[in-house]
């Protein structure tokens, strides 16, 4: 039973921002599909009961001191950038709006 | 550009319709550094200069959480009398937009901080409403942009924007209501008096600027209406860009007038966003929200729980300052004002640098006179608040006690306090700059005294026979004589000393 | 070949100190070998000539200097995986979309070996952001297995171990999500170390999966391994994650485990470890490891661990997760390339061009995944689920634990496949870390050490040798004691039955 259809591929890849192409729909439909099957029987043993687990070693507040550090340069943060212009990160036309 | 909105007569909403509202506050913390780096905070700095690897969202760079914007979180949580959580998580919020360096924003998703209060909020008549406050977590800024070319500067018909991340990753906290009934007519100033009393209680507790101008304070507005008799909300909108707090109070009335006149004209509410248009009062419609967004939120596996102890919220507690509402009750008290005076110092935003002005040594009523009469007309003709006036409290203070001294006349302290506004530095910087300096020079004065006295016989027969009193006349002329660069108490006592003489 | 570069890191090192040979020497032989033999390998994404050589110069002053040495491996070249941050270097991390991107900052273990005196030769190749289990997936071509040109030399780590095993190096940092340095040490017979999640700092790695990523030294030998290892570890204040506890001592577990006797300890083997899909070569060869460490005095004892079948399965569902998040970064605004700005076209469509331009069918997969996963109303039948089998798999080991001191396993069920064999067959490349992903799970040390060669194709095949968090002394004493004893009945260092490779010039 497929778990996954070309559609959802598509909208995993509109959230994901990747401009995948036809033929790359129809492979992933089909890979994700088989992929997901198989990883699917992790819900079968994780019971209501059992607590998630994210790290070896469970640490709580770690904190750092609020005290200033120094970071880089204006050139610095620039300097791996596609486009730059007075001091700022060049970008194309931003259309959305801030979330 | 969508057309005029039409709006309903206010009172016709109210009869026919119940606001509800939900308030987000968003307030951006005055640590030294940054929620998860050490770069500094300090607003107006040249762009992409207070910026390392981790606020840039380099590859390879991993965030810290600062420990005071931890202890300032749980400080406001217990000042809204919320519930602390015993353990709790950042989680990353997943979506993309350029001015958020890593296209997810480290915040609070099920697991904030502080959850479950209420701030009792007073309205100008008195009257005391309960606001219930959902939570309040932490999270990070984003980074600014500037948009370039088209014919507004706005982000409509630019050709390409310029990204500044000198903000990103300021610690911020947010502040959520739950929703707001009941209120009726009253909403709009309600939502203004819940932010201003939420801006009041941060400033007291001295975890943020609270500047709604610059943006460390933001409000975003919720509103919906429902009909008298029904039983479920209506659709909501959110308001942005509310940057101050008159600002609250027109975009939840103007809200509610225009929701109404869709409402009755058969149409239904949008669920999105709009923005809050200073210049006319209205709102405008931005963003829609009709599918939800999917964040895609998962605890942050870069950052370990935060478990606060008992003991440490109980020390947070022990350093939480008296709260404005008590402490105006105090005051009112202490100052011996009545109920409308409060008020009226209460609308003038008076009350709190009146109080720190008296903290900083000089008596109530001093404290009184120079903020209401003198600095409310300088705030009103600046149109800014009177606790956002260039000028501190303490320096205030000193002003008055410089005054009481004697070395300074009341006209000549004027001239301190506007050189201390005008940015000529401390008040006694400009008494030095502005040759402001008493004439205690007793024998310039003996003269101007005796020649007063000698112009009003009659005065002088009533002091030598015990009518002190009367010497006021004397000592205002020669106040005027010596063009008020005289010390009034010496020259009283000058005019005793040479009416008996 | 100079002999300079089939000593040991320890050799090297002790050589320098004596002045029997310059850093400058050391280094410069091994960039020759490296103008040698790469062409054909393929290791090196980028040899950083002249900053490996002032660093070496840096410690023969010292030497000169008769300062006190800054390190035990001072002066000892090492090849540094392209995903660890370097400055004055590329960091591409294998993908096309960092191509060229120099990062303008070090990553703490960067700065903790160059304190160290060590010399960074250069940045090695990799699966694109760690994905992959032969190098394949790399933007810049696979690389080679040195005893098999024709074949993988297991991944994401392919670079540095076949830059061991291709004697372009002594030394090498590799990082391990799912046993992306255990499982290319197997199939190279070389030795990798994956510590205790949290032992080594993060900062300065490029993330692939936040919660699984942990870098380790790679070696020819199990000492130089460890004096790596504690070049590397500690605490980190940079990294949150940063376990503030000193580090294990490992060196002097070595020289423990190297006395040959394992009396007294008791090792595990795993019973889930075994059967269908794991090549008899392989097993022959991990049952006679078993039968040494019994040898050397240790109690073997059967264990199993029910959860570790899941294994797999959570953790394709973990890492998809974290990288289609970790990954979101990458997006043509402030690093990196940029694809299709035209100056109409909005950031939202460059973004989207730019990603799928830049990243490789892997990645894309992954991300695919991970986005799939962590969507609402999947996210607590898959991440969530997922962490819940990340705790049962923690109690499988703790009850095992509670039985024996080490689990060993075979490293990886088969021994180097050929290059393009499972390229378009994303699940039987996934069985590549079947056991090694247990450990990295749990967050626990896990290592790879060379056993016999499979007598089925004469390649390597890797012993795991597995602990308990924090527990990394247990597991190089075990690996120390295995390695003589295997060496002594192998007639030498399986490393030195490495074909000779056709030199360029």
């Amino acid at each position: 039973m497929p778990t996954i259809s070309r559609d959802e591929v598509a909208h995993l890849a509109r959230l994901a921002r990747l401009a995948v192409t036809e033929q790359e729909l129809d492979k992933f439909a089909g890979q994700l599909d088989i992929i997901l099957q198989s990883v699917a029987q992790v819900t079968e043993v994780a019971g209501e009961d059992v607590p998630p687990t994210s790290h070896a070693v469970p640490l709580t507040n770690v904190f750092r001191e609020d005290v200033v550090r120094p970071g880089l340069t204006q050139q610095q943060a620039l300097s791996g950038a596609p486009a730059a212009e007075d001091g700022r990160f060049r970008v194309p036309r931003i259309l959305g709006e801030e979330q | 550009m969508t057309a005029a909105a039409e709006l309903m007569d206010y009172d016709e909403v109210i009869a026919k319709f119940d606001p509800v509202l939900g308030l987000e506050v968003h307030v951006e913390l005055s640590t030294n550094t940054k929620m998860f780096c050490g770069c500094p905070v300090t607003f107006g700095g040249e762009p992409n200069t207070q910026v390392c690897p981790t606020c840039l969202g380099l590859p390879g760079a991993l965030p810290v959480v600062n420990e005071i914007g931890v202890a300032s979180a749980i400080r406001i949580g217990l000042a809204l009398n919320c519930e602390i959580a015993e353990w709790c998580r950042f989680a990353r919020k997943n979506y993309f937009y350029p001015d958020m360096p890593k296209n997810f924003q480290t915040s609070q998703y099920d697991e904030p901080i502080a959850f479950n209060g209420y701030l009792d909020v007073e309205l100008e008549d008195g009257t005391v409403v309960r606001v219930d406050i959902e939570r309040a977590h932490m999270e990070e800024d984003t980074g600014k942009s500037l948009h370039v070319g088209g014919a507004t500067g706005r982000i409509h018909g630019a050709e390409h924007s310029l990204l500044d991340y000198n903000r990103a990753g300021v610690p911020l906290i947010e502040i959520v209501t739950k929703p707001i009934t009941g209120t009726g007519s009253r909403a709009p100033e309600v939502a203004r008096a819940y932010v201003t009393a939420l801006r009041d209680l941060l400033r007291a507790l001295d975890v943020s600027d609270v500047r709604m101008d610059q943006g460390s304070l933001r409000c975003d507005a919720n509103v919906s209406l429902m009909l008298k008799d029904a039983t479920e909300f209506g659709t909501r909108t959110e308001t942005k860009n509310v940057n101050s707090l008159r600002s609250v109070e027109r975009a939840v009335r103007f809200e509610m007038t225009r929701q109404a006149a869709v409402l009755e004209s058969g149409g239904t509410i949008r669920q999105e966003t709009r923005h809050f248009d200073e210049s006319t009062g209205s709102t405008s419609s931005g963003r829609a929200k009709e599918t939800s967004e999917d964040y895609r939120y998962f605890p942050e596996p870069d950052l370990v729980p935060i478990a606060p102890s008992r003991e440490w919220v109980a020390e947070l507690r022990q350093t939480l300052p008296e709260m404005p509402w008590v402490r105006r009750k105090r005051i009112q008290q202490e100052w011996n004002l009545s109920d409308l005076e409060l008020r009226d110092l209460l609308n003038l935003g008076a009350v709190d640098v009146i109080a720190a002005t008296v903290d900083a040594g000089a008596s109530p009523a001093e404290a009184r006179a120079w903020w209401v009469s003198n600095l409310a007309q300088e705030a009103n003709t600046r149109g800014v608040e009177l606790g956002d006036l260039p000028i501190t409290p303490k320096q205030v203070a000193e002003v008055i006690k410089m005054v009481a001294e004697g070395t300074l006349t009341n006209k000549m302290a004027r001239s301190v306090v506007e050189g201390v506004l005008t940015g000529e530095g401390e008040p006694a910087d400009v008494v030095e700059k502005r040759g402001l300096k008493v004439v205690s020079d007793d024998s310039a004065l003996i003269a101007a005294v005796d020649e007063a006295l000698a112009a009003n016989p009659d005065i002088l027969d009533k002091i030598r026979s015990g009518k002190v009193q009367a010497a006021g006349k004397v000592v205002g002329d020669v106040m005027r004589a010596t063009k008020g660069q005289a010390n009034a108490k010496r020259v009283q006592e000058l005019v005793l000393e040479r009416a008996n003489a | 070949m100079s002999e300079l570069t089939r000593l040991t890191a320890a050799e090297l090192a002790a050589k320098i100190q004596a002045k029997e040979v310059s850093a400058v020497e050391v280094a410069q032989a091994h960039l020759d070998r490296i103008a040698d033999v790469d062409p054909a390998v393929h290791a090196f994404l980028h040899v950083s000539t002249e900053s490996a050589l002032a660093q070496a110069r840096a410690v023969d002053e010292d030497v000169a200097a008769g300062n006190v040495p800054a390190s035990p491996l001072a002066g000892v070249p090492l090849a540094l995986k392209d995903v660890v941050t370097m400055q004055g270097a590329p960091t591409t991390v294998g993908s096309k979309m960092l191509e060229g991107w120099q990062p303008p900052y070090d990553a703490t273990i960067t700065t903790k070996m160059l304190e160290a005196g060590i010399v960074i030769l250069g940045k090695t190749n990799m699966d694109e952001f760690a994905m992959g289990s032969s190098t394949e997936n790399s933007a810049y071509g696979p690389t080679h297995n040195p005893w098999d040109l024709n074949r993988i030399p297991g991944g994401s780590g392919g670079g540095s171990s076949a830059a061991l095993a291709a004697f372009e190096a002594p030394l090498a940092i590799g990082t391990d999500t799912g046993g992306s340095i255990r499982q290319p040490a197997a199939v190279t017979g070389t030795v990798g170390v994956k510590p205790t999640y949290g032992g080594v700092s993060r900062y300065g790695l490029v993330a692939f999966s936040s919660s699984l990523d942990q870098a380790g030294p790679c070696a020819r030998t199990v000492m130089d391994a460890a004096l790596l290892h504690e070049v590397i570890g500690g605490h980190d204040p940079l990294d949150a994650t940063s376990i503030n506890e000193t580090v294990p001592a490992v060196v002097q577990a070595v020289r423990e485990g190297s006395l040959g006797d394992l009396r007294g300890l008791k090792i595990g083997v795993v019973k889930e470890f075994s059967g269908e899909g794991y090549e008899p070569g392989v097993m022959v060869s991990f049952n006679e490891a078993v039968e040494q460490l019994r040898a050397l005095g240790a109690e073997i004892v059967e264990v199993s661990c029910p959860h570790f079948k899941y294994a797999l399965s959570a953790y394709y569902l973990i890492a998809p997760s974290e990288c289609s998040s970790n990954l979101a970064r990458f997006d043509a605004m402030r690093y990196g390339i940029r694809v299709g700005d035209n100056g109409e076209r909005s950031a939202e469509e460059v973004m989207s061009l730019t990603r799928e331009a830049g990243f490789g069918a892997e990645v894309k997969r992954r991300i695919m995944i991970g986005t799939y996963a962590l969507s609402s109303g999947y996210y607590d039948a898959y991440y969530g689920s997922a962490q819940k089998v990340r705790t049962l798999i923690k109690r499988d080991f703790e009850a095992a634990y509670e039985k024996v001191d080490v689990l060993v396993s075979p490293a990886t069920p088969t021994t180097a496949f050929p290059i393009g064999e499972r390229t378009d067959n994303p699940m039987a490349m996934y069985l590549a870390d079947l056991c090694t992903i247990p450990a990295s799970l749990a967050g626990h040390p896990a290592m790879s050490v060379p056993s016999k060669l499979s007598g089925i194709d004469g390649l390597p095949v890797g012993l795991q040798i597995m602990a308990p968090a924090l527990q990394e002394t247990r597991m190089y004493r075990v690996a120390a004691a295995y390695e003589v004893a295997r060496n002594e009945s192998d007639g030498g260092p399986l490393i030195n039955r490495v074909p000779e490779l056709e030199v360029a010039r």
